[in-house]
């Protein structure tokens, strides 16, 4: 894709984080930052690229460790924020 | 496997109907064609040359899944906007990040499956164990430790692409293409100012570390002469030939790991929850940067959508603080003693209550507000606290939570503890909106906070957190308030008029253990 795409897509997804993530009630914010911290990780895929490849061993090393770091990130971003998330219930009234 | 790859490669060709198939079982593919026909024409929309710069081929339809990928991610973060669609919105988080997964995964040759599959394997391990295991009020700091794997996951991705640039599609004919090699650099950068940032966030919050600012002399001229070099190498590495941009990636990434440490060092513990909104935000830059790299829209949205959720969390937080962000990254708060109560005070006089006295005037309460603050996570008080609660509901007094923004080591933290507790989300409430009810409420109940009740805010201009909005608690008729001793004053160093105010009762004891006792009273 040529640069100005991009850009467009990046500078347009900023605006779309600004609004939805105003609309994030404040009682979440712990569970936003574990979430966003998960969704981050989506650089796994760099990871995928590199590690795929086998004629440049050492990319190649650098793209496992970075696959084993951003699943720990990606596993455990998710499960933390399901476990807070879990909690977060209202209570019947008896 | 291969042959999947090899259509999935053609750009525009029948591709769509192998897209969501990794298992590429010859049956399933057939069923899948009428789906992929009833797409065709949305395909013919998409298949535009969209890979004319590069001259790599780009398969629409991977692109598109990429897309796809990304609003999953924004839908994630939407459904965050009440915790009744929260749960939704976390697993559709995760169905983003296995499309973006699988896709790269079969659009790629992969040399060896195995390897991928078994770092997966121990990374997922790992990550979902400790999230299992995690105490809430560890929190803040498995946030930080997690902002860290990410950033050092952007500077390996980085790295492998400078390695290894023909399988990442930015090789030009004279090296790597210069703006891939700017994005590159700038990745790099930031993923590792995030990694060491991160870990000194990390031992701050977990104790590794004293929370106090470490101020090193001349510090913000080290600072800003480190960040004038990372720019200048970056713009030197765009320039450089093939053959001498080694030396300066290698210098680009030890000065990024080195502002990175520089940068967190001089922040104070009470700052952190600004330091782990902002390291949220540069995880998201790195993320977007190595999506410009690859050319990457699930990773760009991400990117961007991360980016800008830690900087309004730094902004809300630097905003219930009444500071400006400028000063929390210049650091030094909490270590300036000569501001605000640096003048030794006389001993003023207090009243000091037990357990007995305070259960019997709440109980007495119609409406009694609590604020927890950073002490009732150290003490893990949130269990008791919703047992007295509880009590006193059952007596008929009115309960309700009270959190500032910055109460805790994080945004947001507080709740999640008393979430944990089992507090029903709907009795608590943010400062803006239960601040009008403390003039009708018969009791405050402070539980390890301070600084957020503290009314120099309000009227002492000298105070070093003067204009921080506060807790109106002067105005209920009654306030008890727990606190470990007279002696520790809260991170800003600041005392606090509350405690001698003639409705004060100073409940001095471990607030886990009082809030005990006092449960134990209204029996």
């Amino acid at each position: 894709m040529d640069f100005i795409s991009i850009l467009s897509i990046f500078v347009l997804a900023c605006f779309v984080g600004y609004y939805v993530v105003w609309s994030v009630t404040p009682a979440l914010h712990t569970p936003l930052m574990a979430v966003t911290n998960a969704i981050s990780s989506v650089i796994i895929v760099g990871a995928l690229i590199a590690a795929a490849a086998a004629d440049v061993p050492g990319a190649k090393w650098l793209g496992l460790l970075g696959i084993v770091l951003a699943s720990v990130n990606i596993f455990g971003g998710f499960a933390v924020t399901a476990r807070m998330l879990a909690m977060y219930k209202k209570k019947e009234k008896k | 496997m291969r042959a999947l790859t090899a259509l999935l490669r053609r750009p525009g060709h029948r591709s769509g109907a192998a897209l969501p198939s990794s298992a590429a079982s010859e049956e399933k593919h057939r069923a899948r064609i009428k789906f992929g026909v009833t797409f065709a024409l949305v395909a013919a929309y998409f298949a535009t040359p969209a890979s004319a710069s590069t001259g790599a081929p780009v398969n629409p339809w991977v692109a598109l899944a990429y897309l796809a990928a990304g609003v999953f991610f924004i839908l994630a973060l939407r459904g965050l906007s009440s915790p009744a669609t929260s749960r939704t919105g976390n697993r559709f988080g995760m169905i983003g990040m296995l499309i973006a997964v699988v896709t790269t995964l079969i659009t790629h040759e992969v040399a060896n499956v195995v390897e991928i599959g078994v770092a997966i394997a121990i990374g997922g391990i790992v990550g979902f164990v400790i999230a299992r295991r995690i105490a809430m009020t560890s929190m803040p700091e498995l946030v930080a430790a997690f902002h860290s794997l990410v950033g050092l996951a952007a500077v390996l991705v980085g790295w492998a692409a400078y390695l290894n640039p023909g399988s990442f599609g930015i090789l030009g004919a004279d090296g790597i293409e210069p703006v891939s090699k700017v994005e590159m650099g700038l990745g790099i950068a930031i993923g590792a100012i995030t990694f060491s940032g991160s870990v000194i966030a990390f031992a701050k919050l977990s104790g590794r570390m004293s929370g106090s600012p470490i101020l090193l002399p001349a510090r913000h001229v080290i600072n800003l002469g480190t960040l004038a070099a990372i720019v200048v190498l970056t713009a030197l590495f765009a320039m450089a030939g093939p053959a001498e941009t080694m030396p300066l990636i290698i210098g680009l990434t030890v000065l990024a790991f080195l502002i990175g440490f520089l940068l967190i060092i001089p922040i104070g513990g009470a700052d952190m929850p600004v330091v782990v909104s902002m390291l949220n935000s540069y995880s998201g830059w790195a993320a977007a940067a190595m999506g410009f790299t690859l050319g990457n829209t699930a990773m760009i949205i991400t990117g961007a959508l991360v980016g800008s959720s830690g900087a309004i969390l730094s902004y809300i937080m630097c905003r219930a603080m009444n500071r400006s962000f400028i000063s929390v990254i210049a650091g030094g708060f909490g270590a300036d003693e000569s501001a605000g109560g640096g003048e030794a005070k006389e001993q003023r006089p207090y009243k000091q209550g037990s357990a007995e006295d305070a259960a019997f005037m709440l109980e007495q309460a119609e409406k009694v507000i609590i604020i927890p603050g950073y002490g009732m996570a150290v003490a893990q008080a949130q269990h008791a606290l919703r047992e007295m609660a509880d009590v006193l509901e059952d007596k008929g007094v009115e309960v309700k939570f009270a959190i500032h923004p910055v109460a805790g080591r994080m945004p947001g933290h507080m709740n999640v503890l008393l979430a944990e507790a089992s507090v029903d989300y709907d009795k608590v409430f943010e400062l803006e909106d239960i601040n009008s009810e403390f003039a009708q409420a018969d009791v405050a109940f402070i539980i390890g906070a301070n600084d957020v009740v503290n009314p120099a805010a309000k009227t002492d201009k000298s105070s070093p957190i003067y204009g921080m909005p506060v807790f109106d608690v002067d105005k209920a008729k009654q306030v008890f308030f727990i606190k470990r001793s007279m002696g520790g004053v809260g991170y800003a160093g600041v005392d606090n008029d509350v405690f001698y105010m003639d409705q004060t009762m100073m409940l001095l004891s471990d607030a886990k253990k009082m809030v005990e006792e006092i449960v134990k009273a209204l029996d």
